[in-house]
């Protein structure tokens, strides 16, 4: 069974700050990471391998230095990676379309994994794009998959409903952060997967001509302002207070 | 006859009457029309009802699909838009509704923002705002080409008043679908305790700062004395823990509140969870320890052991209310 797992770099959210002043994100200087849910998705992917057998390649559209978090995929347990060097202001259009023309060029695939969303943007576009692009089903959201000959099983959280859903091969599917835990590799599989090979492809070598159709023009603060009053002495006296407060603000409600 | 301009579409009403509103402020300035398709069941009343809220052209679909599948209804809307010439699509931010707009965007080759609960048009091009970096910061995000689609969360927007003298026209349509080879097998409700954390005005929500399941009904008991008696919590108590239903859930991935007062007593205050419950009018945090990122967030707080503050807390509203 081939596997594709795809996998994003993102900034690290718990290591951003934000301007004091504009209450603008600072970007700059933050260290990247793999998208968490992205390796829930290689997890469940070396899951498929060991029952299975066959490869797994992690797909990543990135700058240059994305290869270092390609690495610790592969010593978590992936064969091999590919690495397309993304064009500047990358939108979803182009990224899905890149991982398309990538996943073509790979060539023999069974099932395609990738995270609901990256944990910086959180869009969850990229999945269903990319079945939509290369006209195969699509399975989302997925809490639990059962790997079969000729079959998976899924059961998605679709909000509302529970559902279970079925298809045969080959499929694109989104996992949940809930769907397992991320193994950690060990010394000895960061060391050997120095020798597992990464190709890197440019993204005209894809497709050339691509043009994004949606642009962030720019990226606002999220102003907070809250009266940050907080009581911390004696404990009788600050519950007092508090409700003291709160019917002034005319919200406990009659 | 002008072409429509705005589709929108969603499988929950109460969205569609939300989006339809949206819709027709974005249509009026360019003097065109607002769609909207009813996929399976043919279904008049709700066709009246989408026209006397400010649609013009109901679209009625009629198929013998069971169940929704994101690789079937995109044929439907695809054909729809290639028919009329659509150039704004809106579509309900549930989860059926996001894996079918980007679906829907791979296959048109367009453009696609999700959750945006601000869109307007500047300089001719439409724009549609969205919160990014786990609700730190708005992303402006401008469409270059059309179709545009923007996915749309629950009231994000205000439905227009009925009129039900509004004309409108209903238009059957035949479409055919290609059969995905997907099967789904088992449809099942989500375990859900029957809460509705987004409608309620008073919200008293937990987090991991509890040692036990049991130790929420402290949380119940003051829930119980203020009106409202509605509990939320964070992501580890639905999601990791599942002490509470993932109807309970406020955050980025759970549901997102306003309600006039928020209590989130033992939560930390991560970036997700307050993502979920930044637009309330009066936040109260409870927590030990006096650098806990909530009260950054909070107008009120207490810093104190929430197993001794609720518990006093509770007492002193109920004396004081008698």
């Amino acid at each position: 069974m081939n596997i594709i797992v795809c996998a994003k770099q993102v900034v690290d959210l718990s290591e951003m700050k934000v301007d004091s002043a504009t209450k603008k994100p600072i970007l700059q200087g933050v260290p990247r990471k793999i998208s968490d849910i992205d390796k829930n998705a290689l997890e469940e992917a070396i899951k498929i391998k060991d029952k299975n057998d066959g490869k797994i390649t992690i797909l990543t559209i990135g700058p240059a230095d994305a290869k270092e978090q390609i690495k610790e995929l592969l010593a978590m347990g992936a064969d091999e990676g590919v690495l397309v060097t993304s064009p500047d202001n990358i939108d979803y259009h182009m990224t899905a379309i890149l991982l398309a023309e990538a996943i073509k060029k790979i060539g023999s695939y069974d099932v395609i994994l990738c995270g609901e969303a990256s944990v910086d943007l959180f869009s969850g576009q990229i999945g269903p794009r990319v079945a939509g692009l290369l006209n195969i089903p699509q399975i989302t959201y997925a809490l639990s998959l059962t790997v079969e000959n000729d079959k998976v099983t899924a059961q998605r959280n679709m909000g509302k409903n529970a559902i279970t859903t079925e298809s045969t091969y080959p499929v694109l599917i989104t996992v949940t952060k809930e769907i397992n835990e991320p193994r950690l590799p060990s010394l000895m599989q960061i060391l050997g997967a120095a020798n597992k090979p990464i190709q890197e492809w440019t993204s005209d070598s894809l497709q050339s001509d691509l043009k994004p159709l949606v642009e962030t023009v720019e990226l606002k603060g999220v102003p907070m302002e809250r009266k940050n009053i907080i009581y911390k002495d004696d404990l009788d006296e600050s519950v007092n207070k508090l409700i003291e407060s709160l019917e002034k603000e005319g919200v406990l409600g009659g | 006859m002008k072409l429509p301009m705005v589709l929108v579409y969603s499988d929950n009403k109460n969205i569609s009457l939300e989006m339809i509103g949206k819709a027709v402020e974005l249509a009026k300035k360019q003097q065109k029309k607002v769609i909207i398709p009813i996929i399976g069941k043919s279904d008049e009343n709700l066709a009246n009802e989408y026209i006397s809220y400010g649609a013009d052209q109901v679209f009625m679909v009629e198929t013998n699909l069971v169940s929704f599948k994101a690789e079937e209804y995109v044929d439907i809307l695809a054909d729809i838009v290639k028919e009329t010439g659509v150039g704004t699509i809106l579509i309900g931010s549930n989860k059926n509704g996001k894996e079918l707009s980007a679906r829907l965007a791979g296959k048109l080759n367009a453009g696609c923002v999700v959750d945006s609960n601000n869109i307007y048009v500047k300089n001719g091009k439409l724009i549609a705002e969205r919160i990014v970096y786990s609700g730190n910061a708005i992303a402006v995000e401008q469409f270059n080409s059309k179709p545009a689609i923007i996915t749309i969360p629950s009231k994000a927007f205000d439905p227009l008043k009925k009129d039900e003298n509004r004309k409108g026209e209903i238009i059957q349509k035949q479409i055919e679908v290609n059969k995905s080879p997907s099967t789904i097998v088992n449809v099942q409700e989500m375990k859900t305790e029957g809460v509705n954390v987004e409608d309620a005005e008073i919200i008293v929500s937990c987090g991991r700062g509890f040692k036990n399941k049991e130790d929420i009904k402290i949380i119940e008991e003051l829930a119980d004395v203020i009106k409202g008696k509605t509990i939320g919590c964070s992501r580890p108590i639905a999601a990791d823990l599942k002490w509470l239903s993932e109807d309970h859930w406020i955050g980025l991935s759970g549901h997102k509140v306003k309600p006039k007062l928020y209590i989130a007593a033992g939560i930390s205050g991560q970036i997700q969870h307050i993502a979920g419950m930044r637009d309330s009018s009066i936040i109260v945090a409870i927590n030990k320890d006096p650098e806990a990122l909530i009260f950054k967030s909070a107008d009120y707080g207490i810093v104190g052991d929430l197993y001794e503050v609720i518990p006093k807390l509770t007492e002193a509203i109920k004396s004081k209310k008698g």
